[in-house]
């Protein structure tokens, strides 16, 4: 399976990458490349084999409602693009 | 040898008998780096003063009559994914240039309280895709025993330092081998304990069902006194185990007669470039040598391996560096005609312009995989068959107490050789990433040379028995001698890289 030019755009879009033309044109043949491989474990049998998605035989790790002393907030917004008092200013979005 | 050649053990024992100091071998450390880190570009940044400042502190407690731990007064060095307070942490990527973490990742914690000296953060593929080191957005990383060849990756920087002697031990990650294959590159020992041992909290996160901390050290012994440090339960990471943590010490103990060590003949395959199955063959025949009974074992899975983990991985990473949006910390882009863009564009034009090649392509991927449509048959299948590949795990280890293999088919690459072609590169892991797929423990440790470049053999045991594989390599490595060779280094006086 490959896709083509206008699907791998949209991944993109979904990923929030801007592409440049020469790079877009790199990372098509290249993903396409991937995927096929990848694909192969589609001829792999795993009926009724069920799916690992943790390793640890941990679930609901809890702890106890104890007051934390946090990070200042001045460390908080130590690395900020941009901010405002005690927000952070991100771009108009309406 | 140098005092730079030296040990943790060595130097910590030369620093109780009183015949060298923390700021010795710290000043003899940092005199290595200003003398080959030009040609090697192992470190992104180096702390020099904060070196010498910790390093007085330890001398003086030591004067004091403290009794300090192993570690106490040692230089090492920081993959540069791992968390330091007010020392920028780039994970060798744009995107994190500038950032300055204002807290400690726990293991950073944890060495800190022992007295660690830390002499700097170390280059990386950017946010630890990849496996030469050459995706640093920064600069490649050479190998120590060949300038001209890749020190392996992602914690190439980590790996080269060690082995250069700018180093004397370092702390690496490690998703699908990345502690295990540049320690292999660079002549040294790298251990990925089990998923859940060391804590990942502070750890730029990859891929979160395998990530794990990682150690590059000179000998097994080393490697059991940095994981005394830095192994046990945190409740920052909640994938921490809650397991007692021996003595790693303890299991040294020399002896390995009557072990069972299975070698699965599906790593042995075409890939396996003759000069390393030969010495690995040489390498085998030592350990039946020791007493240990060596038999060929079956993984049919082991191929999988690969594809799944570059579903599972990609998937994972998409997911997390979601987080690299502009906002909090990092890079943002900003318009050159000073318009400004709608909050769209800044997100697509601040991770277009931050990430590199690789991560974008596995940022791509992890996106398709999870996305509609393409979940069942690309990463739900992938997690059945890591299922398949644990399962295989559990039943060689009925038979057999360790398994090993070569860590990697190949001897280093040469730089730029193989980094157009990823599927040459995501091959060149087949061997190291069915252990993160599983969660298991491995260790790399020197097992001979071919035509002047490292070799290095991978031993694998199940969950939280890392004292086993402590115990295999340590007797391989006191019956040879590579663990105690070093890269002839010489200055490329006049020439520029």
């Amino acid at each position: 399976m490959k896709l083509t030019r206008e699907e791998v755009r949209q991944v993109a879009v979904l990923a929030r990458l801007a592409l440049n033309e020469e790079e877009f044109n790199e990372l098509y043949g290249k993903f396409n490349e991937v995927l096929e491989f990848v694909e192969t474990i589609n001829n792999i049998d795993t009926e009724n084999v069920e799916p690992t998605y943790y390793l640890m035989p941990v679930q609901n790790v809890w702890r106890s409602d104890e007051a934390h002393q946090p990070l200042a907030p001045e460390d908080v917004f130590l690395d900020a693009p941009e901010r405002d008092g005690s927000f952070f200013k991100v771009p108009r979005i309406l | 040898m140098e005092i730079f050649d030296l040990t943790v053990y060595q130097l910590k024992e030369m620093m109780e008998k009183g015949t060298i100091t923390a700021r010795e071998i710290t000043s003899v450390v940092l005199a290595r780096i200003r003398q080959f880190d030009a040609d090697i570009r192992a470190y992104v940044t180096v702390t020099e003063e904060d070196a010498l400042a910790a390093a007085q502190e330890v001398d003086q407690r030591r004067k004091d009559g403290e009794k300090l731990p192993p570690l106490a007064g040692i230089p090492l060095g920081l993959k540069d994914n791992i968390c330091t307070k007010g020392v920028r942490t780039t994970c060798s990527s744009h995107m994190l240039d500038n950032f300055i973490p204002p807290y400690n990742a726990t293991v950073v914690e944890k060495l800190n309280k022992c007295g660690a000296v830390l002499t700097g953060k170390l280059n990386m593929d950017e946010f630890a895709m990849g496996s030469t080191t050459e995706f640093s957005a920064f600069f490649p990383t050479h190998n120590p025993w060949d300038l001209e060849r890749v020190p392996g990756g992602s914690s190439g920087g980590p790996a080269a330092a060690v082995a250069a002697g700018e180093a004397i031990y370092a702390l690496g990650s490690d998703t699908g081998g990345s502690a295990r294959q540049p320690a292999s590159f660079c002549g040294i020992v790298g251990m990925k304990p089990t998923y859940g041992l060391i804590s990942r909290s502070g750890v730029v996160p990859f891929a979160s069902s395998l990530d794990q901390v990682g150690t590059l050290t000179k000998d097994v012994r080393d490697c059991a006194l940095v994981l005394n440090a830095i192994a046990g339960h945190d409740p920052k990471d909640n994938a921490s185990a809650a397991v007692d943590i021996p003595d790693y010490t303890t299991f040294l103990t020399g002896n390995i007669k009557g072990k069972k060590i299975g070698v699965p003949k599906e790593q042995l395959g075409d890939r396996l470039d003759p000069r390393v199955a030969d010495v690995f063959k040489k390498a085998l025949d030592k350990l039946e040598e020791l007493g240990a009974v060596v038999d060929e074992c079956s993984f049919p899975h082991a191929a999988s391996a690969v594809p799944a983990y570059h579903i599972i991985a990609p998937a994972e990473a998409s997911s997390n560096l979601a987080r690299f949006d502009g906002v909090r910390y990092g890079y943002r882009a900003v318009p050159d005609d000073g318009k400004e863009y709608d909050l769209l564009e800044m997100y697509m034009k601040t991770r277009g312009e931050g990430f590199g090649p690789e991560v974008k392509r596995r940022i791509m991927m992890g996106t398709y995989v999870l996305s509609s449509g393409c979940y069942e048959k690309f990463y739900l299948k992938a997690l059945k068959v890591r299922t398949l590949i644990r399962n295989e795990y559990q039943r060689l280890f009925q038979d057999y107490d360790v398994l090993v293999t070569p860590t990697s088919p190949y001897l280093p690459f040469r730089l730029g050789d193989e980094v157009d072609d990823p599927l040459e590169l995501y091959h060149s892991d087949s061997y190291t990433i069915p252990v993160n797929m599983a969660g298991l423990p491995a260790i790399s440790l020197p097992c001979g040379f071919a035509e002047g470049l490292p070799v290095g053999m991978q031993l694998i045991a199940p969950a939280f028995a890392e004292g086993r594989i402590l115990q295999v390599a340590h007797a391989f490595e006191q019956n040879t001698p590579y663990h105690q060779q070093r890269p002839p280094l010489k200055e490329k006086k006049g020439s520029e890289s």
